[in-house]
């Protein structure tokens, strides 16, 4: 079982952080061992994550998608998209206010960087009836601009962050400055599978009702496991909820496409296991984004919930032991799928979505013919449709 | 004499004086490496024991505002820890007295390779580390580095961090401990908590090392207040803020205030 008691996922992983935080982080991991046990608090997860949230959510038979990928093809979106709010966020914001709640812990702080977790713990911080304060990097509150009002209408007071780099990154670093002032009233919502232990076996937790939902519906609609099971990695959250059931699978592939950004080269990507190296940030040793020196660098993808310099540890671990592959699509790439998608199955994908849809459309000629596979439809692409507008006039003038 | 028992001595030595050590803290490169040179020349004019250089990291995630503009300002200039450790041991070259301690994120020095920096740390000079984002369940690998190469190992304490546990963290702590006032980031405060004094009291019984209380302390009378309770005192954003507004005039205003707070430090 992973990770081992000190949060170890082999090498990666572990609590980086301040003295401060430790006994919070001790706190927490007690806290959250004894409730994940509770019935009672299964009971009242299950509760909202079905009647609030929308699960579970279908396994859909893209025949149109297959279609025009060749026919040769037996694809499943999982379609997190339809979730409230829009994309898996929510299953484990849920999670963590609830317990937060049962904590006794009356102030949740997030950090964001599109906007999307930000709003989904706004959303669940509201349901609840807790104070919430969103870290949002600066330049990301004006390139989100409708998230942060939409996160103001939920009740939560959004703080831009002008340090560093105003993005991801440095929101994390502020929502923990935060947290180091006030650990004693404050939960911190992490929202990916990254941070300090146990941040990411949590998150991971509450991830993995999309794998276990999947597997147990392919079973019951093709009677056999998949081939191969595909999703988006920013921070690693969606990803790791729906292979983290698939695991011990071993005939089934598991994909983690990252994204390629302008291109490899370019310096202006976010693919952290494809051509990151080990390092420590935001508590977690895993794969990061840095120079030679080992000071972080600034991530990139058109997809805004992708650009973060870091990825969790447990995808680091199941790189190393090649138990998952992880893979980058750059941003045409990501595009051409968004299009794709729309056109063949009436469904607009989040941009972070498109990627794993993109690297099926890439590798799909490869695969044998009645191979089955699943992609990760973490969210639906609302959010993305100005941006995507504004991208296209732009290329075109050019 | 090995780093950590230079560090140790230095402190020792003021307190046989009857005065606690003041520890002053800078960001190497901030805003350049000649000014860097002239406040630590600075401060050892001033009275100060021990000196604390910052090594500049992208995400200084403890740090607020006055550090990480610092941090900032500093980063400019692309610093290495090669660098970083030439410039400590030209300082010795030079006859810097006082010893010195870098202070800096895990990252770089994990980048650079543990068993390597304390190799040449200990070559260049540099008396320890402090690695503000390494608590003492993932320090063992440093420490046992750190040890082999004498350099002092000063682990941070917190108003959070329970009885047994701040007795393990002193245990493992070479040089002294740092005692961190506050529940909170770096930065100077106008206030610090009220039991701050006792839980002082409370570290250095259990500390079989000096204890050096830090962050907030910005002024005489905080000075006064904590001397007698400390064997050293830790200031860091007062002297980042002269530095801020002073620029390359600052070591001159550095070394007076730095004076200030050494007369004040009597116990
Ligand atoms: C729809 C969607 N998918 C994926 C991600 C990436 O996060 P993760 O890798 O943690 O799933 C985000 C992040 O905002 C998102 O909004």
């Amino acid at each position: 079982m992973l990770p081992n008691r000190h949060g170890k996922f082999g090498p990666f992983g572990g609590r980086f952080v301040p003295e401060t935080l430790m006994p919070a982080l001790y706190e927490l991991e007690e806290a959250y061992r004894r409730f994940r046990k509770d019935p009672d608090f299964r009971r009242e997860l299950s509760w909202y994550l079905k009647e609030y949230a929308g699960r579970p959510t279908p396994l859909y038979p893209a025949r149109r998608l297959s279609e025009a990928l060749g026919g040769h093809l037996k694809i499943y979106l999982k379609r997190e998209d339809l979730l409230h709010t829009g994309a898996h966020k929510i299953n484990n914001t849920l999670g963590q206010v609830l317990l937060a709640r049962r904590m006794g812990k009356r102030r949740i702080i997030a950090e964001t960087g599109a906007g999307q977790h930000g709003v989904a713990t706004a959303t669940a911080a509201a349901l609840l009836g807790l104070e919430c304060v969103v870290y949002m990097g600066a330049k990301d509150t004006v390139r989100q601009a409708m998230n942060v009002f939409r996160m103001e209408l939920l009740g939560a007071k959004v703080v831009p962050v002008t340090s560093g780099t105003q993005t991801l990154k440095d929101a994390i670093n502020e929502a923990i400055r935060d947290w180091v002032t006030h650990v004693e009233t404050t939960f911190y919502v992490i929202g990916s599978v990254v941070g300090p232990h146990p941040y990411p076996m949590m998150v991971r937790d509450f991830q993995s009702v999309i794998g276990r939902e999947t597997r147990r519906q392919i079973l019951r609609l093709e009677g056999r496991l998949p081939d191969m099971v595909i999703a988006c990695v920013g921070g690693g959250s969606n990803a790791m909820g729906i292979f983290y059931p698939f695991v011990r699978d071993q005939v089934v592939k598991l994909v983690g496409v990252e994204a390629a950004g302008e291109g490899l080269d370019s310096d202006r990507h976010s693919a952290t296991l494809t051509v990151g190296e080990p390092g420590v940030l935001h508590g977690m040793m895993t794969y990061l984004l840095q120079d030679r020196v080992g000071q972080i660098k600034g991530a990139h993808s058109i997809a805004p919930g992708l650009d973060y310099p870091g990825v969790g540890p447990e995808h680091a671990f199941l790189k190393e032991c090649g138990r998952a592959e992880y893979v980058a699509v750059d941003d045409e790439e990501a595009l051409s799928a968004f299009r794709l998608l729309s056109e063949t199955e009436g469904i607009i994908p989040a941009l972070e979505s498109a990627h794993a849809v993109a690297y099926l459309a890439k590798i799909a000629d490869r695969l044998p013919k009645g191979a089955i596979v699943v992609v990760n439809l973490s969210g639906r692409g609302d959010k993305d449709v100005a941006a995507v507008k504004e991208y296209l006039s732009r290329k075109e003038k050019r | 004499m090995t780093g950590a028992e230079r560090v140790r001595e230095a402190i020792e030595a003021r307190n046989r004086e009857g005065r606690a050590a003041l520890i002053p803290y800078f960001c190497a490169w901030d805003p350049d490496l000649e000014t860097t040179r002239a406040l630590l020349w600075a401060a050892a004019e001033a009275g100060a024991s021990v000196v604390e250089l910052g090594f500049p990291f992208s995400d200084p995630l403890a740090d607020g505002p006055t550090i990480q503009a610092a941090t900032q300002r500093a980063l400019r200039h692309r610093p290495t820890l090669e660098d970083f450790l030439e410039f400590v041991f030209r300082l010795y070259a030079e006859g810097y007295p006082l010893p010195v301690v870098v202070m800096g994120y895990y990252n770089p020095f994990f980048r650079f390779g543990i068993k390597r920096f304390a190799r040449e740390a200990r070559r260049a000079g540099l008396c320890g580390a402090i690695i503000p984002d390494l608590p003492l369940e993932e320090a063992r690998p440093w420490l046992s580095e750190a040890r082999k190469r004498g350099l002092a190992t000063v682990l941070l304490a917190a108003p959070t961090t329970p009885e047994a546990r701040l007795k393990r963290l002193a245990e493992a702590s070479t040089g002294f401990l740092y005692y961190v006032s506050v529940t909170g980031i770096t930065g100077a405060r106008d206030r610090l908590p009220e039991d701050l004094a006792l839980r002082l009291d409370l570290c250095r019984e259990v500390s079989p090392v000096p204890v050096a209380v830090g962050f907030g302390i910005s002024k005489p009378e905080q000075v006064r207040l904590l001397a007698p309770h400390a064997e050293a005192l830790v200031v860091g954003s007062a002297l980042v803020r002269i530095v801020e507004s002073e620029g390359k005039r600052a070591p001159e205003r550095v070394k007076r205030f730095l004076s200030e707070l050494v007369s004040a430090a009597e116990r």
